[in-house]
């Protein structure tokens, strides 16, 4: 079952919402935040929102959350129309980038703070604090004060409190950026396992590619206020719909080619062109560096895909290896065996892999803009 | 060989050793030093208080020891004949202008700055500005500037209690830097929004979540207005008010006793220091409650 479908299964027994954000605008002074940005999260569905700094993703957030007025646009929340409508009495949870835990409460009083502010009775408050404590798996801390936390536990204590009050949609904005790589890989996921567990439509804001495409239902990708690409992980990162996409999620080899009738030609190799009504002519090739692999059988002297091995970083299981070819140089994913093989000054033959590409014209993209 | 370490010590190498035994000494040589800074500067306080102390405890002879000062001080009727004597009153008026005024500049600044800080952050220069502005214009001028002001209040009332418009200026800056350097300490901008999100108004944003965490501000500025208030004596005379600095002066004036002057003095400094500990003692009892 994919991800997509458990959580709208759970949305569907937990009454998730859907959220529409129609035309939305926001200008600070000169500066185009966002420029009439159309987004829909379907009820249960978890959309991260990627992007560079300052391409309108925070802002997004924001004015979803009624921390900031739009200047222009809709938002709709389970149909109810809730432009105007202040953040206090807008029924979001919000984790945010910064430790945000009250400091002079303790855990159980944060989490209880947005029942207490709908006058819960203390026994239902309690009860709710526990609940979501150990949802997070910090009902031992219960006691404690903020300062006496990791900043890993702080965020995890920021979620149960959000979701204390049962909001009808979760934002977090960049949860994860402050805590080390380790624990926010470890808190990711613990995010997900939650967020399926409660069914609850999510934005979640993160300029971390690697973290939208592990946690999200859908990705958004933004760029100068706009949506280029909102879809599946696996589509954003094999199927961009831009090159500023194909180049912002993962790396890409921008290699020169020429297009004819559908198939770019580069360095010798003809790959299929994913839109193949591009016109003819010389155009930019996106190639993913895992599509570059090592000839078979012993390398050539010369060649347009011989060249030199320069540099090679270790990854894992796989390595990036860097390849001077003469006029340019090449990223290559290889398994970390082959490229302990080739180290740095080997002379080495690549091939690429007829993998549907994107080629881009002065810096455009013959794909279609937009989702 | 190795040496055998017992289990659960560690077994140090030399250089570690030797690092250790600096840093001991250095850390020795800095104690030693703060000792002898604190010394220093505690005797240089502490011995002219103590020799006040002693000389408003002289008898009529040289070398006795003598209460006639501080009785006087507590007998002292000034101008009138019976009732409450007029230091007892003067405490009073002092201690409740030092209630009035911390009250008006809580009241005042502390929503007031919250304010600035989350919503016209833009302001926040000329409101500091503003309230800096007092440190720069010396008391008399302040009075000549007030005092026309001063002829319209004491048409309406001629209480010693009205001195407080003119403290609550005096205390702006002190109060300003104290509860600034408290809100400094604190992101309150993603406090806000967070208790916003939870479904907090702004009263309730201001009142549960950030004023919570500036306690400590909070009693540092009361602190400060309170010493003002205590100490103040200039203005007070120079508007024909009558305070508590104002009624020792006035007291140690009129009496052929020299000690009166120094048992005065150094009531005046026992009343606001004991004043002062009681507040600290206060914060510090609110801060360990917090853990």
């Amino acid at each position: 079952m994919t991800p997509q479908a458990t959580s709208a299964q759970e949305a569907a027994t937990r009454n998730a919402v859907e959220v529409q954000m129609t035309g939305l605008s926001r200008r600070y002074g000169q500066v185009v935040a966002l420029d009439g940005l159309d987004l829909t999260l379907q009820p249960g569905e978890l959309v991260a929102l990627l992007g560079p700094s300052g391409c309108g993703k925070t802002t997004t957030l924001r004015l979803l959350a009624g921390l900031e007025d739009a200047d222009a646009g809709q938002i709709t929340v389970a149909g109810r129309d809730i432009t105007h409508v202040p953040a206090s009495r807008r029924d979001m949870g919000m984790v945010f980038q910064a430790y945000s835990l009250f400091p002079h409460m303790t855990v159980r009083q944060n989490v209880a703070f947005g029942l207490r502010l709908r006058r819960a009775v203390a026994a239902v408050r309690d009860r709710r604090a526990v609940e979501m404590l150990e949802l997070v798996g910090l009902s031992e801390q219960a006691d404690r004060y903020p300062h006496q936390l990791s900043g890993g536990q702080q965020q995890r204590v920021a979620l149960a409190r959000a979701l204390a009050i049962e909001p009808q949609v979760l934002l977090l904005d960049e949860p994860l950026s402050a805590l080390d790589a380790k624990v926010r890989a470890q808190l990711r996921d613990e995010i997900r396992r939650i967020q399926l567990e409660v069914g609850i439509t999510t934005l979640f804001v993160t300029h971390d590619q690697e973290e939208a495409l592990a946690i999200a239902d859908r990705v958004g990708v933004m760029r100068d206020g706009r949506l280029e690409q909102l879809a599946s992980p696996t589509d954003v990162y094999s199927r961009p719909a831009t090159a500023f996409v194909a180049e912002f999620v993962g790396l890409s080899n921008r290699l020169a080619g020429t297009v004819s009738g559908g198939v770019v030609t580069v360095r010798g190799c003809d790959l299929p062109l994913m839109d193949r009504s591009t016109p003819d002519g010389p155009a930019m090739a996106l190639v993913r560096p895992e599509a570059v692999t090592l000839a078979s059988g012993y390398p050539a002297d010369s060649g347009p895909l011989t060249g030199t091995v320069i540099a090679s970083t270790f990854l894992g299981a796989t390595s990036r290896v860097t390849v001077d070819l003469g006029d340019t140089t090449i990223l290559a994913q290889l398994a970390t065996a082959d490229a302990t093989a080739h180290p740095a000054g080997s002379r080495v033959t690549l091939a690429i892999r007829p993998d549907p590409v994107l080629v881009a014209v002065d810096g455009a993209t013959s794909a279609g803009e937009g989702a | 060989m190795a040496a055998l370490a017992p289990v659960g010590e560690v077994v140090r190498e030399p250089a570690a050793r030797r690092a250790a035994g600096v840093s001991a000494r250095r850390r020795r040589r800095l104690n030693a030093f703060r000792y002898l800074v604190f010394t220093v500067f505690g005797l240089f306080f502490a011995l002219p208080l103590l020799a006040m102390a002693r000389f408003s405890l002289e008898g009529a002879k040289l070398g006795t020891w003598s209460l006639t000062a501080w009785s006087q001080i507590a007998s002292y009727q000034g101008t009138q004949a019976v009732g409450i004597p007029p230091l007892i009153s003067s405490i009073e008026i002092t201690l409740e202008l030092a209630l009035i005024t911390c009250t008006v500049i809580v009241l005042l600044l502390v929503p007031t700055m919250i304010w600035i800080r989350l919503r016209v952050r833009w302001l926040s220069r000329t409101f500091e500005f503003l309230c800096l502005l007092p440190l720069t214009i010396p008391a008399i001028v302040l009075v000549v500037g007030l005092g026309p002001i001063y002829n319209r209040i004491q048409r309406i009332s001629l209480s010693s209690l009205m001195l407080f418009w003119v403290y609550v200026i005096l205390a702006l800056p002190y109060a300003y830097r104290a509860l600034a350097a408290g809100l400094g300490g604190l992101d309150v901008t993603t406090l806000a929004e967070a208790a916003r999100s939870l479904g907090a108004r702004w009263l309730t944003v201001i009142v549960r979540v950030i004023v919570p965490n500036m306690w400590q501000a909070i009693l540092n500025a009361l602190l400060l207005t309170s010493a003002l208030v205590l100490g103040e004596f200039t203005i007070a005379y120079l508007l024909l008010y009558n305070n508590l600095q104002v009624e020792l002066y006035s007291i140690s004036r009129n009496t052929p006793n020299a000690g009166v002057l120094f048992a005065t003095s150094t009531a005046a400094l026992a009343f606001a220091f004991a004043l002062l500990l009681i507040l600290s003692y206060v914060g510090r009892r609110r801060r360990r409650s917090r853990g």
